[in-house]
């Protein structure tokens, strides 16, 4: 018999316990874990995507103040590169009137350093010049010269003006008659002649006229010269006279030529 | 040898006795109520879970989705009496792999009480869901000449299912021992797979016939 009876009636009950035991122990634990788990995960997918939206919200409010914050960057640095530029310019100005003030002092500078150096070489030439024509007349200063200063000395006297006329006379005659006349060399009686008719319609009757020749240089200059004096009058004629009289007027005329040649050229620049 | 496990006699009184199918039968319990209650008894609520509740996840929602797919629409409702029936056939079937064991599935008798409880079950969660009218209804149907085929076919399938069983796995046991004796070594071990192999299909074929007639009984005329 293959069928044992009480064998089946036993595995019965055996599989209804066993039904039992393992819908308490398995089934239903494993179901109810596995729902609540699905359900834990649910809501936490459901919290991550929430997050997600915020953090997606976040995201575009802080790309939003990105933006602005980039767009205020760029104005900024447009502010400051417009500031930096007009401030280069004034910079840029005031370098260019310090250089045009600076190079305008330094022209004048230049300039007077020119004048000054201009109105050195022209007194040196003068003083060379002067000198040259000074050493010149004396080297020709002989016997034929000395004679022709004395004739025009004596003529000199003979067209005195009229009020240099009166000048001297009245001189003369305060003078307690002597004059004297002094010269550079020794004059020939002819020469004292001379002079002495010149003088002679101007002085009082009984006046001596005294010659006397004066060895020291420095009265005459070098190239000689003839002096009347008298009390309170002295006239005189040299060479160099004449020729401080002309380098006096020279150096006026340079200088005013030197006065007028910045001006030009000031305007020319 | 003994053709069934029913013949291993360990105590008798009268009609009781003791046989080796009852006391495998409650060692398989045993360990399969331990196993589970050991396994169960801290399940993780969270995305975090053991490998063994991992395992027994997969075993439970992959019988639920077989259930599922055979047309019930609530499995957790039958997992219970379905899930048993693949468990136990299933897992007597794997420990055969262990020496000197014999499966009390290769025992008619509890081959016919599995069957007896599926005829039984049968009826009983078709009265549950249409109710009585309702489940007797459906002997007459699609006509009520049907009526004696039905009942006929209630009866014949249930032996049917109590025989398949028995068959497949008493023949696994035998063909194994006629085996060990011609020819020891490799080949039996090929058979063991083999015995695995049709081991799992029966359960799974024991399964998926009280889930049909199950379904037949639930959920027939519903749509």
């Amino acid at each position: 018999m293959l069928i044992d009876w009480f064998t089946v009636i036993a595995q019965l009950l055996n599989f209804l316990i066993l039904v039992w035991l393992l819908k308490r122990f398995l089934y239903q634990p494993i179901l109810k874990a596995m729902d609540e788990r699905e359900k834990n995960i649910a809501k936490r997918m459901q919290e991550a995507e929430a997050q997600k939206n915020e953090a997606w919200k976040e995201k575009s409010r802080y790309s939003e103040m990105a933006g602005s914050l980039e767009q205020q960057k760029e104005s900024m640095l447009q502010k400051a590169r417009q500031e930096a530029e007009s401030e280069r310019r004034r910079l840029m100005e005031a370098a260019r009137e310090d250089h045009r003030r600076l190079r305008t002092r330094l022209h004048q500078a230049l300039e007077s350093e020119r004048a000054n150096l201009s109105r050195d070489v022209i007194r040196r030439f003068q003083e060379e010049v002067f000198g040259l024509a000074g050493k010149v007349l004396a080297d020709l200063a002989d016997t034929t010269m000395e004679k022709q200063m004395a004739i025009v000395f004596a003529r000199r006297l003979e067209n005195l003006s009229e009020e240099e006329r009166k000048h001297l006379s009245a001189a003369l005659q305060a003078s307690a008659h002597s004059v004297t006349v002094n010269s550079s060399f020794s004059l020939a009686s002819e020469q004292q002649h001379a002079i002495e008719a010149a003088l002679e319609k101007m002085l009082p009757p009984g006046t001596e006229v005294a010659f006397k020749t004066l060895s020291e240089k420095g009265r005459f200059g070098p190239a000689g010269g003839i002096e009347l004096t008298t009390d309170g009058y002295k006239m005189s004629w040299s060479v160099t006279d004449y020729l401080s009289t002309l380098e006096k007027r020279i150096a006026k005329i340079l200088e005013e030529e030197i006065e007028k040649e910045p001006k030009t050229e000031k305007h020319e620049a | 040898m003994s053709l069934t496990t029913d013949d291993i006699i360990f105590w008798e009184h009268g009609f009781f006795k003791l046989n080796a199918t009852i006391v495998i039968t409650w060692v398989l319990m045993l360990v399969m109520v331990t196993g589970a209650r050991l396994i169960t008894r801290n399940l993780s609520r969270d995305v975090h879970i053991s490998r063994w509740q991992n395992m027994l996840e997969a075993i439970v929602s992959g019988i639920n989705q077989q259930i599922k797919e055979i047309g019930i629409q609530k499995p957790e409702k039958y997992i219970s009496f379905i899930g048993t029936i693949f468990l136990f056939i299933a897992f007597a079937a794997i420990c055969t792999i262990i020496p000197g064991y014999e499966p009390p599935t290769g025992s008619l008798s509890t081959t016919a009480a599995l069957a007896i409880s599926v005829f039984l079950a049968v009826p009983l969660f078709g009265i549950e869901e249409k109710g009585v009218r309702g489940y007797l209804k459906s002997y007459l149907e699609p006509n009520f000449i049907m009526l004696p085929f039905n009942i006929i076919s209630e009866i014949t399938r249930t032996l049917a299912l109590a025989i398949r069983l028995f068959g497949n796995m008493m023949s696994g046991a035998m063909i194994l021992s006629i085996l060990l004796v011609i020819s020891p070594f490799i080949f039996p071990v090929l058979m063991i797979l083999l015995g695995l192999l049709v081991g799992m299909v029966q359960a799974y074929i024991f399964g998926i016939l009280a889930t049909v007639f199950i379904a037949a009984a639930t959920q027939a005329g519903r749509h």
